[in-house]
């Protein structure tokens, strides 16, 4: 299995060498790729029927951190990469013909490639870090398929809010698994299974399902994250079809199903879901109905039928989890015959708009006939899939008695609500651009090459073998679906026929007001205007302002630290310094002073100690740099004569010879320069004396503090014990200069050389401007 | 005389960190040379000074009799010194460099603004 995953990025990244315009008609078998996959994964079907064992794929990668590459196939990882293979074999046909003019095929399919490896991973996955790594891998390469119109700048915007969008709730997403991980020591999502408890008691239970929520949400795109998805119909009509209604969306919902049994806890999980999936289902389904652009009106369709799904997880009962397995599979069946559709009518008229689209049927007579069956099957019309999956959506609000008869007939009517628009918004699709009046400057328009109609027509052949023979998907996956979602044996089936009861009732009332709302709405672009206004107040613009407040505060924050003045900068270290260390210095430590070791001073030291001081002050007030450069030698030779009387010749032998050159270089290098120049007013003076006068007391108390404590003597004592025994040397600093420490002084030699060798080169150098002056 | 040279330190290091403050190349330099002396004597101070007595073994012995100043310390600073002096000479002439260039000794006249993002 492993093999298989990672053998499909590599022809991913093999379709790169296809050329796209001389090798375009042989795009169209790549589709051998997802068909062979689709076949693969079928014959898993009778194994997770009949052999009730688990069929996992064992893989190491980082055993050390509980990190590896297992897959696992259970019924709803089955049911997704079918979708994935099925619905991917029908795209990649369906884009040989779609994308065959275009100059970056094979970019495009390698980009597909990626994608559908990243889902499969994603769906099979039994660790969650390699799910989580899936996981962002499909938004990444999602990220490039929406923005596969480079040369559009709305298409890069898209790009960019749904990768922000689905990039940030992977964010919170790995924060949830590392969470649930140092909770129950495990990443291996079956171990979790028997965790379940062990999470549900813990503190940060709710914290780890927030985090998961925001993941899920932000990629099935939920209200208020709901925004990125519209925007990403700027992508091709493939894609759209591909990622935007049967997978990548869904990865949330699958998220949601696979942590159904491990962090369902009957109360706020449920509860979080079915709100959020209510809200979203229905501002979806009312806001599609709105939209003039066929896409658009998909989109939100598909935000609303994945508020459903997101809903009746929700729900959480038996046959609630039955009609979201049903609903996905159905739902996947329509949306992407409705996409392929609405590529098909754009490629061959050149608009989306619906305002404009009438009469196509007699031009695209197939293609209208399978838009016909998605139609009905949107709406739920009996002997199609969408009946039989309205039916038991129907059946899971009336059989939630989970609080009072109140909450039945509240949820009813939200999803009443939903599917009337839901089913309004499918014949706006299905119906409006292909009947009435054919407009004269569509009678031109060439047929659609076989290519592309023949997907839309095995989605349409499934919708109706499944809407009349429902048994055939249940016992073939959805059934199996269900068990994995719910944990136990499920009693409840798919059927055609429920008998006369307040469901059916239901069911029809939904496609006679859907019918009665698609008469009475008509698509005008005012409408959509008023909507757009309307957008001022969104989602979407408080996240755009609040990322341009976030991308103005850095930058001013940066001009502010980052302002290109070194004093500043020494400015903010120092004073940053003083807080720190002066906090925790008063805070924690009680100024003791050793009172008793300190040895009495003559005279003479006052008048070295008072000789400095003077000096130090006439630096810091002259006016002159010669003034200050004398007094800098007075300074340096003063500490000579400290070295002199507390045994330290050597440093004094170095002192003076370093400080005279110092001194002589100062002079020779600087004696032409004029004196000093006001720079800074007296205000600026006052603050840095300020800040370098309370640095200077911070160390001064530091030294004095840990004058308390007496120095460790052990090395001093060995270098000192072992100079003429081991080393032959008397003056001790001279044998740990160059012997003990002798590389060290060696290496310090050559750091003086390199900065000789600097010094003779920067004097040498002349820049152009001066060699041209001489 | 410990207290003198903590005074001495501080005086070192404000007056060092106060230089370094100004805008002034030469002023930058001598701030550094002083902060460099301050941390110097800072060094000295912290391994307990000893009168008189440097870690020298005397010619007819083969050890140490009695006290004696802490030699490491020293080797240090001896290090440092010298390591100062490499700095100070190099940023010298860098400094005598830019002045010939841009005829001031100001930081700021050196200061090429990133363009605005």
């Amino acid at each position: 299995m492993l093999l298989l995953i990672i053998s499909i990025f590599i022809i991913g990244f093999a379709i790169l060498f296809l050329r796209p315009t001389k090798d375009s008609k042989y795009f169209k078998f790549l589709s051998i790729l997802p068909f062979g996959l689709f076949l693969y994964f079928l014959q898993f079907i009778p194994e997770i029927q009949s052999a009730k064992k688990n069929l996992i794929f064992e893989n190491q990668w980082i055993p050390s951190l509980g990190i590896s590459l297992d897959f696992k196939i259970d019924g709803l990882s089955l049911l997704f990469s079918l979708l994935i293979t099925g619905v991917g074999a029908l795209i990649y046909f369906y884009a040989s013909s779609y994308m065959s003019r275009d100059p970056y095929i094979n970019r495009f399919y390698c980009y597909l490639t990626i994608f559908m490896g990243a889902m499969l991973g994603l769906v099979l996955s039994d660790n969650l870090i390699s799910l989580f790594m899936f996981w962002e891998l499909t938004s990444i390469s999602s990220f490039f398929l929406i923005g596969f119109n480079t040369n559009n700048e709305d298409s890069r915007k898209s790009a960019l809010w749904a990768l922000s969008v689905t990039g940030l709730g992977g964010f919170f997403l790995l924060a949830s698994f590392v969470m649930m991980n140092s909770i129950t020591g495990t990443f291996s999502i079956q171990e979790l299974f028997s965790q379940s408890e062990v999470l549900q008691s813990n503190y940060q239970y709710y914290v780890i399902i927030a985090f998961l929520f925001l993941g899920a949400f932000t990629k099935s795109a939920q209200f208020p994250f709901h925004f990125w998805l519209p925007g990403a119909m700027k992508a091709p009509t493939p894609v759209s079809a591909y990622l935007h209604s049967a997978t990548m969306v869904k990865a949330g919902i699958y998220l949601l199903a696979r942590f159904t049994p491990i962090l369902s806890d009957g109360e706020v999980w449920n509860m979080v879901l079915m709100c959020v999936g209510g809200t979203t289902m229905v501002v979806g389904a009312f806001l599609s109905v709105f939209k003039v652009d066929m896409k658009s009106v998909l989109a939100y369709s598909t935000i609303s039928a994945l508020g459903i799904l997101v809903f009746l997880i929700g729900i959480g009962t038996e046959i609630a989890l039955l009609a979201a397995s049903t609903f996905i599979l159905v739902h996947a069946l329509y949306k992407a015959s409705f996409f392929m559709i609405t590529g098909i009518v754009d490629h061959e008229t050149h608009t989306r708009d619906l305002t404009v689209l009438s009469g196509l049927k007699k031009k695209l007579p197939i293609v209208a006939i399978c838009a016909v069956i998605a139609a009905l099957s949107s709406a739920g019309v009996p002997l199609t899939f969408g009946f039989i999956s309205k039916e038991i959506i129907y059946g899971s609000t009336f059989d939630f008695d989970f609080w009072t008869y109140n909450s039945v007939l509240i949820l009813t009517a939200l999803v009443l609500i939903t599917n009337v628009f839901l089913t309004s918004a499918g014949l706006l699709v299905g119906i409006r651009p292909f009947f009435g009046k054919l407009p004269e400057k569509f009678e031109n328009i060439h047929k659609p090459d076989y290519k592309l109609w023949l997907p839309i027509v095995i989605l349409s052949v499934f919708t109706l073998l499944f809407g009349a023979f429902p048994f055939i998907a249940d016992q073939g996956i959805i059934s199996a679906v269900t068990t994995s979602i719910y944990r136990s044996q499920i009693t409840q089936e798919l059927h055609l026929w429920h008998g006369w009861n307040t469901i059916l009732l239901l069911s029809g009332a939904t496609i006679v007001l859907g019918f009665i709302l698609y008469f009475i709405i008509k698509p005008s672009h005012k409408t959509v205007e008023k909507f757009d206004s309307l957008n001022r107040i969104g989602p979407q613009n408080i996240i755009s302002v609040i990322a341009e407040n976030i991308k103005l505060f850095a930058f001013k924050y940066t001009r502010f630290f980052h302002n290109g003045y070194l004093r500043s900068y020494i400015l903010f270290i120092i004073v940053f310094i003083i807080g720190i260390v002066g906090y925790k210095f008063f805070n924690d430590v009680t100024l003791k002073i050793n009172t008793n070791d300190l040895s009495p001073f003559r005279i003479y030291e006052f008048v070295i100690f008072v000789l400095i001081i003077s000096a130090i002050i006439v630096i810091t007030f002259t006016q002159s740099r010669l003034t200050a450069i004398v007094s800098l030698g007075v300074v340096g030779l003063s500490i000579c004569l400290i070295f002199v009387v507390y045994g330290a010749p050597d440093l004094a032998m170095t002192q003076f010879a370093i400080d005279t050159l110092t001194v002589v270089l100062f002079v020779l290098v600087l004696f032409k320069l004029p004196s000093f120049l006001k720079f800074s007013n007296t205000k600026n003076k006052i603050r840095d004396g300020i800040v370098s006068i309370s640095f200077g007391i911070l160390i001064a108390l530091i030294t004095l503090q840990a004058l308390f404590y007496p120095s460790n003597k052990e090395v001093s004592k060995f270098y000192a014990e072992n100079a003429y025994l081991l080393a032959k040397g008397k003056n001790v600093v001279n044998v740990i200069l160059v012997d003990y420490r002798g590389i060290d002084t060696m290496i310090e030699t050559v750091v003086l050389s390199i900065a000789a060798v600097g010094v003779l080169s920067i004097l040498k150098y002349k820049s152009e401007d001066e060699e041209t002056r001489e | 005389m410990e207290l003198l040279l903590v005074i001495l330190v501080g005086v070192l290091y404000s007056s060092g960190i106060y230089m370094m403050l100004r805008r002034s190349m030469v002023k930058l330099l001598i701030g550094i040379i002083l902060l460099g002396n301050g941390v110097n004597i800072l060094i000295f101070l912290m391994s307990g000074i000893t009168k008189g007595k440097a870690p020298i073994i005397p010619a007819d012995q083969t050890g140490f009799m009695g006290a004696y100043a802490d030699p490491i310390p020293q080797a240090l600073i001896l290090t440092a010194i010298v390591i100062s002096f490499a700095l100070t000479a190099f940023a010298l002439v860098l400094l005598k460099k830019a002045y010939t260039l841009t005829g001031t000794d100001d930081l700021d006249s050196l200061n090429i603004q990133d363009l605005d993002i």
